[in-house]
């Protein structure tokens, strides 16, 4: 209690400073989360486009983005005709613009395709789609940006389409995005005969290594991957992820030195203090729990408001009607759980010179300070 | 150490033997072969000019220096030089100084309990002595309020329990009036004599002040970095 006392006492002293540093480490925090999570959202909705109605993802091997991956339309043909295959749709990637809208990803897709199967149609039916090679379907925000509805002409890139569907996912990625069908995808990106990837769905799972080792044997300039696995080794995602991480922690960085520099503050305008305290008996790990237990009490009280103030961000970046399915807001529990960590050891480790100063000093000098 | 029943002389408490301490790597040498000894439950005053090394050797005596030569024991075992003074200081030990050395925007009842809390003592047992020796000194009424909400003498009183919380058997005082005017010094001091004899404590008091020396049982000079003891 008294230690406690001491600890909340001292904080209250100085409230401004304490002020500080809370926030300090609140906004390192609230970065970090927002950071994470929107990347890792992106991620997973990445990672979704593709496994939407499948078990397995084949590519080219050692490329470093699928948007360079070429598969040959042969091995398509191929490995559907395999028995324990149940479908296998090829997907071209590709990125276009628009007059108003810098990036829109472009889908070349057949229209067997699972999206197409599997999303809700605003406009038009599926049956509309690969009939007309220059006829399009259009995610709803697409169709929003682009002000297009079904009939309409869009210009996207040099060429224009015409609307025969508009359809609604969940996906921000694919709600976003123009669905062509594959032949006039492999013209438009001069990919006559290839697609990125084949997204694979078995017949049974136990069939997945069997598949694997196939794919080895006939191509092995390809490799197929579950979707777990994909989304672990994509390195795109590493990198992201990498970045998001590395991002929050030069935050927290910065805001692990103003803990630092406030409990240096802390011990130095409070000398005579803690060699009262030792005359009266504390001993040094006493002290130094001392120090470490305002250090901790500021960080987690700041990695709260931080947390707080992160998630009431996304929220806000979700408003955004331009950022629309991009953000997902459902923070993680881990994520919590490891910036509240990081956010601890960054009080601790910034107070541990403080700490350690505190313990070294003597009572006999310190008391003859007035 | 054994005491006979019949024993003349109460047990040694406090022993420094030939004694030497320096600052400033010997350019300025103090304590110059100090003796001293201390019995349980005398009043010691240790008077001399300031500068002498009056705070110096209660500060050797309590643990919170270690001399250059010589060595000083409490209660019969010798300090380490430079050892952890934590037993000691939890549990032999009390210190009064000239300045309370309160911890401001703390009550007088936590500033009271801090040894408590450091040596680990029991809450219940801790609150049971923190009444006893406020009903004591007359600060039972002031438990909750902040040290800045005390007067002078009320302050040195509250230093005084806190001193004897954890029931040392010792009691190192510096100039524990010093910062009093004339009437709450003799008062606060009325006090710390009453308690001390009342717990059998032993007392060592560095004073100026020739009037309270007086009360003290035994009354001890310091000069030129040595102890004179007139009988
Ligand atoms: N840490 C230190 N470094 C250098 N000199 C010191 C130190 N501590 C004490 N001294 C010197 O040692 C001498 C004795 O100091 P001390 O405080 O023991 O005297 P005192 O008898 O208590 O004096 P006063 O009556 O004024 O309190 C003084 O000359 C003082 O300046
Ligand atoms: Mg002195």
């Amino acid at each position: 209690m008294i230690f406690l006392k001491l600890i909340v006492t001292n904080l209250l002293r100085h409230r401004i400073r304490s002020l500080i540093s809370i926030a300090g480490i609140a906004f390192s925090v609230a970065a970090m989360l927002t950071i994470v999570t929107v990347l890792q959202g992106a991620v997973e909705m990445f990672s979704g486009i593709l496994s939407s109605d499948s078990q397995i993802i084949v590519f080219e091997r050692n490329v470093s983005d699928l948007f360079f991956s070429s598969v040959p339309s042969e091995a398509v043909q191929t490995i559907s005709s395999w028995p324990i295959v149940q479908h296998a749709d090829p997907v071209l990637f590709g990125i276009v613009s628009s007059s108003d809208h810098p990036i829109i990803t472009c889908f070349g897709i057949t229209d067997a395709d699972a999206r197409l199967r599997k999303a809700s149609w605003i406009g038009g039916t599926r049956e509309d789609f690969g009939k007309d090679p220059n006829g399009v379907v259009l995610g709803q925000r697409a169709a929003e940006f682009m002000s297009a509805t079904v009939g309409k002409t869009v210009e996207i890139g040099h060429a224009a389409f015409h609307v025969v569907g508009v359809i609604k996912t969940a996906n921000g990625f694919e709600d976003g995005g123009v669905f062509m069908p594959l032949s006039s995808a492999q013209a438009f990106f001069h990919k006559e005969g290839s697609s990125s990837v084949i997204t694979i769905k078995l017949r049974s799972k136990e069939d997945i290594p069997e598949l694997k080792a196939s794919v080895r044997r006939s191509y092995p300039s390809l490799v197929a991957l579950e979707d777990e696995e994909f989304t672990r080794s994509y390195s795109q995602f590493k990198i992201l992820k990498a970045t998001a991480w590395a991002v929050g922690g030069c935050g927290l960085l910065l805001g692990g030195l103003g803990v630092a520099n406030t409990m240096i503050m802390s011990v130095f305008t409070r000398i005579r203090e803690i060699a009262i305290l030792r005359v009266n008996g504390f001993s040094p790990g006493q002290i130094a729990t001392m120090i470490f237990g305002e250090s901790a009490l500021v960080s987690v009280f700041g990695a709260v408001v931080g947390l707080l103030i992160g998630t009431a961000f996304l929220f806000a970046l979700k408003l955004i009607p331009a950022l629309h399915g991009y953000v997902d807001t459902s923070v993680q529990p881990s994520v919590v759980v490891i910036v509240i960590l990081l956010a601890l050891m960054t009080g601790v480790t910034g107070a541990l010179y403080p700490a350690v100063y505190a313990t070294r000093i003597r009572a006999v000098e310190a008391l003859r300070f007035e | 150490m054994t005491t006979s029943n019949r024993s003349p002389t109460p047990p040694i408490v406090l022993l420094a033997t030939d004694v030497w301490k320096s600052y400033d790597d010997g350019a300025i040498a103090v304590l110059r072969g100090v003796n001293f000894t201390g019995f349980q439950g005398e009043t010691v005053a240790l008077c001399g000019p300031s500068g002498c090394g009056k705070s110096t050797l209660l500060h050797l005596l309590g643990g919170l220096d270690s001399p250059d030569i010589g060595r000083i024991a409490v209660n019969s075992r010798e300090l380490k030089p430079f050892g952890n003074p934590l037993h000691l200081l939890r549990h032999e030990v009390g210190f009064v100084f000239q300045l309370h050395n309160l911890i401001p925007d703390l009550t007088l009842e936590e500033n009271c309990l801090i040894p408590t809390v450091a040596a680990g003592l029991d809450r219940k047992a801790a609150r049971d002595r923190l009444r006893e020796l406020t009903d004591r000194t007359g600060l039972s009424h002031r438990l909750g309020s902040k040290i800045q909400k005390l007067s002078g003498g009320e302050r040195q009183r509250t230093a005084l329990c806190r001193a004897l919380m954890n029931k040392p058997r010792i009691l190192l005082a510096d100039e524990p009036t010093g910062s009093l005017d004339e009437s709450t010094s003799a008062m606060v001091f009325d006090l710390l004599l009453e308690i001390v004899a009342n717990e059998g404590v032993t007392l060592v008091m560095a004073t100026h002040d020739r009037t309270l020396a007086a009360r003290c049982g035994r009354l001890i000079e310091m000069r030129d970095g040595s102890i004179h003891e007139p009988f």
